[in-house]
């Protein structure tokens, strides 16, 4: 299942923002919301936030970049996410990872060339019971071994 | 011949193929042309056995697992028979796994349909909104606080006297926060409860609103839960329907709602001040305290922020009685402790308990040891600010203070379980390096100490002057320890310290090793 974003339209974007902009709070569920709808957050509508919430540029700026979810440009048509924390690590997931960067020829962070597939950390699923576990467009996968890791690496490559 | 089978939709489940196994079974049902109902119950936390299917019978709940799509068609057929199957797990209820359990949080979960308020009911929900509204405030509070309950978020602090002193500080509007950040590696009983119980966290949740004059809570959760925020979205809907949220909740004179709010993947946002900073709309960053959330909290106002398991103690709490709840549990940690067996282990899953029962029984009795077989040769409990246990310290009981007495803690509860095959200066340096990654950079010593430690434990993998970077190291730590405003900082020399006190041999030029677990 590939992810369906639509392309940025300022219209639209002035549309999500203002839906949200009555709540406490609102610049993080605005900041999701576009990305949600965009695939990430586009420049231009930093600006458009801050008007609507009267905050400086900089300030939604300065949200915009703190969190680690939020991107400045698409990603990859598929995003997998492998977790890199304790007790994946315990289950044999630094092999694991380095077998999945062997493969797609990237390190953790990066795109293919063939903008295919972005190769993300992820530090906990909540799913360390069933470790080593990864995050593909939103599915879960738990118990990975190496052929279960690879079937999903062919599956981000289509 | 009518069936009615459970298959879990807890995010742990659908990662091993429970939705497969659910389509497996529709499929099936209809090719059989017999009538089967389908219930998607949340995890009975029995992790090696997901998917876990249950038939329900006369005597009770019959279990198969772990069951795949492949083996749904003998499956059925076994049922419909009603013969034997080689995934058959008895009465699931009989699992000594299960059994030896005291679930008074987890009492519903993995049993009821997750989205029912009929079911909530049948199994005692609500009674303790029930209770608490034919008591005084002041009463109310006081059960919590005679519970002995303290915060299940890490720091131990007694819940009942933070509901105080906000119910004490006045204000023209006061919040309650459910922190279910959930950050900890090895911990997942936050979401376990959202996808499986989510009506156990909104009735705690309201009978704090309702005790400290609070009016509106918020659930704040991690993007990394995408399960759990639609079910306890969904929850939070039925129950307003209900007139459980909203005005004059279940016919009283109280307002109270809720609302789910989604973090953006920063562990330090679990820090209950930054987490305030992120409701907000700001960057998580941490505040310093004085003043106290309690005083001070979300938009300057007086504010409760507990851990989801804090509350979800709650309703048991108000129903049953303080005494019930601390009746069990041992010295200054009354109650039980939904614990969650993880990493490389055998048995992995959740284990609520009473207090007192020792790490070794943990890991080695109800884990079972190592999935891989190999000896178990450390734990970390507590998550990534936890020290790493080796097996002499195996008799250590389950206690905030025991733990605080060998230098570690139990934070949220979490254990993983490392084989021989564990590379502990490695994994020192990972500590070092996730807190270079989630500082929230307002104090040096975290900031700029932990990347710092990790470029020298890097030199001691080297084999470069090590007993002297050894020495840097710890000296590191201290100022960590002592110059950071949270724990994040302040705790990070935890597993650092612990590794390099219980495995002093893994710190020097790096020997072939064992291979790795696959
Ligand atoms: C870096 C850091 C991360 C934390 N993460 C969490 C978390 O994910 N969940 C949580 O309940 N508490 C977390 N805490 C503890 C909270 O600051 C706070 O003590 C807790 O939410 C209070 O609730 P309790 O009294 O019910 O435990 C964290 C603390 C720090 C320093
Ligand atoms: S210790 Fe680290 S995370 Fe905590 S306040 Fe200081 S810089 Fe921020
Ligand atoms: S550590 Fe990987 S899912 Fe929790």
């Amino acid at each position: 299942m590939t992810p369906v974003y639509e392309s940025w339209d300022a219209a639209r974007g002035a549309e999500i923002i203002a839906e949200h902009s009555q709540m406490e709070g609102a610049t993080l569920p605005i900041l999701h919301a576009l990305q949600e709808t965009f695939g990430y957050v586009p420049e231009d509508a930093i600006p458009m936030i801050a008007s609507a919430l009267n905050l400086s540029r900089a300030e939604v700026y300065g949200v915009f970049t703190f969190y680690h979810d939020f991107r400045a440009k698409k990603a990859g048509r598929h995003v997998l996410k492998l977790c890199r924390a304790e007790a994946c690590q315990a289950a044999g997931g630094d092999a694991l990872a380095a077998r999945v960067e062997a493969k797609l020829g990237i390190a953790m962070g990066n795109t293919t060339a063939d903008e295919r597939v972005t190769l993300e950390p992820i530090y906990c699923l909540g799913l360390c019971a069933t470790a080593p576990s990864a995050m593909l467009d939103g599915r879960l996968f738990g118990r990975l071994d190496e052929a279960r890791i690879d079937a999903l690496v062919s599956e981000a490559q289509r | 011949m009518s069936v009615r089978l459970f298959v879990p939709c807890d995010a742990g489940a659908l990662a091993v193929g429970a939705d497969e196994v659910a389509h497996a079974l529709h499929k099936a049902a209809l090719e059989r042309k017999v009538d089967v109902e389908i219930v998607r119950n949340g995890s009975r936390g029995l992790y090696w056995l997901e998917p876990l299917v249950e038939l329900e019978t006369a005597q009770g709940r019959f279990g198969f697992g772990p069951v795949t799509a492949e083996d749904v068609p003998s499956l059925l057929d076994a049922i419909l028979a009603d013969t034997s199957h080689k995934l058959s797990l008895g009465l699931t209820e009989e699992i000594p796994w299960l059994k030896r359990q005291t679930r008074l949080t987890f009492a519903r979960c993995g049993i009821v349909d997750p989205l029912s308020l009929e079911d909530y009911r049948a199994h005692g929900g609500y009674k303790g909104l029930t209770r608490a509204l034919t008591l005084s405030l002041d009463a109310v509070i006081a059960e919590v606080t005679t519970s002995g309950l303290r915060g299940r978020g890490g720091a131990g602090f007694p819940t009942g006297i933070k509901w105080k002193t906000v119910s004490q500080t006045a204000a023209d509007r006061k919040y309650v926060i459910c922190n279910a950040d959930e950050g900890d590696s090895g911990t997942f009983a936050d979401r376990m409860l959202m996808e499986g119980d989510p009506f156990v966290l909104i009735e705690g949740m309201t009978i704090c609103g309702i005790a400290v004059g609070a009016t509106k809570g918020y659930i704040y959760t991690r993007s990394e839960y995408p399960h759990a925020i639609a079910t306890m979205t969904k929850a939070i809907d039925i129950a307003r329907k209900a007139g459980l949220l909203g005005d004059k909740i279940a016919g009283s004179n109280y307002t109270f709602d809720l609302e789910v709010r989604t973090g953006a993947g920063a562990y330090v946002c679990g820090e209950e001040t930054a987490l305030m900073e992120s409701l907000e709309g700001k960057r998580g960053i941490v505040r310093a305290k004085p003043p106290l959330p309690a005083h001070h909290g979300l938009f300057g106002k007086p504010t409760v922020v507990n851990n989801l398991l804090s509350f979800a103690a709650i309703p048991f709490i108000l129903d049953e009685g303080a005494k019930a709840y601390a009746d069990f549990g041992m010295g200054r940690s009354r109650g039980t402790m939904p614990i969650q067996i993880a990493g490389n282990v055998k048995f992995g899953g959740l284990f609520e308990t009473a207090f007192g029962i020792t790490l070794g029984e943990l890991v080695d009795d109800i884990g079972g040891g190592t999935f891989t077989g190999r000896p178990v040769r450390a734990v970390q409990v507590g998550g990534p600010l936890g020290a790493y246990f080796p097996r002499a310290l195996f008799d250590t009981p389950f206690d905030y203070e025991a733990f605080a007495a060998k230098e570690g803690l139990i934070g949220h509860g979490g254990i993983v379980v490392f084989d021989d095959t564990v590379d502990m200066s490695k994994q020192a340096r990972f500590a070092m390096e996730f807190c270079a990654i989630e500082s929230c950079g307002k104090c040096t010593p975290c900031r700029i100490g932990s990347t710092r430690g990790a470029e020298t434990i890097d030199k001691i993998r080297r084999g470069e002057r090590v007993s002297e970077n050894i020495a840097l190291v710890e000296d590191l730590c201290g100022t960590m320890k002592l110059g950071s405003l949270c724990a994040l900082g302040g705790f990070t020399p935890y597993p650092v310290l612990s590794a390099l006190k219980h495995f002093r041999e893994d710190f020097g030029p790096q020997q072939p090793r064992l291979q790795a677990a696959e």
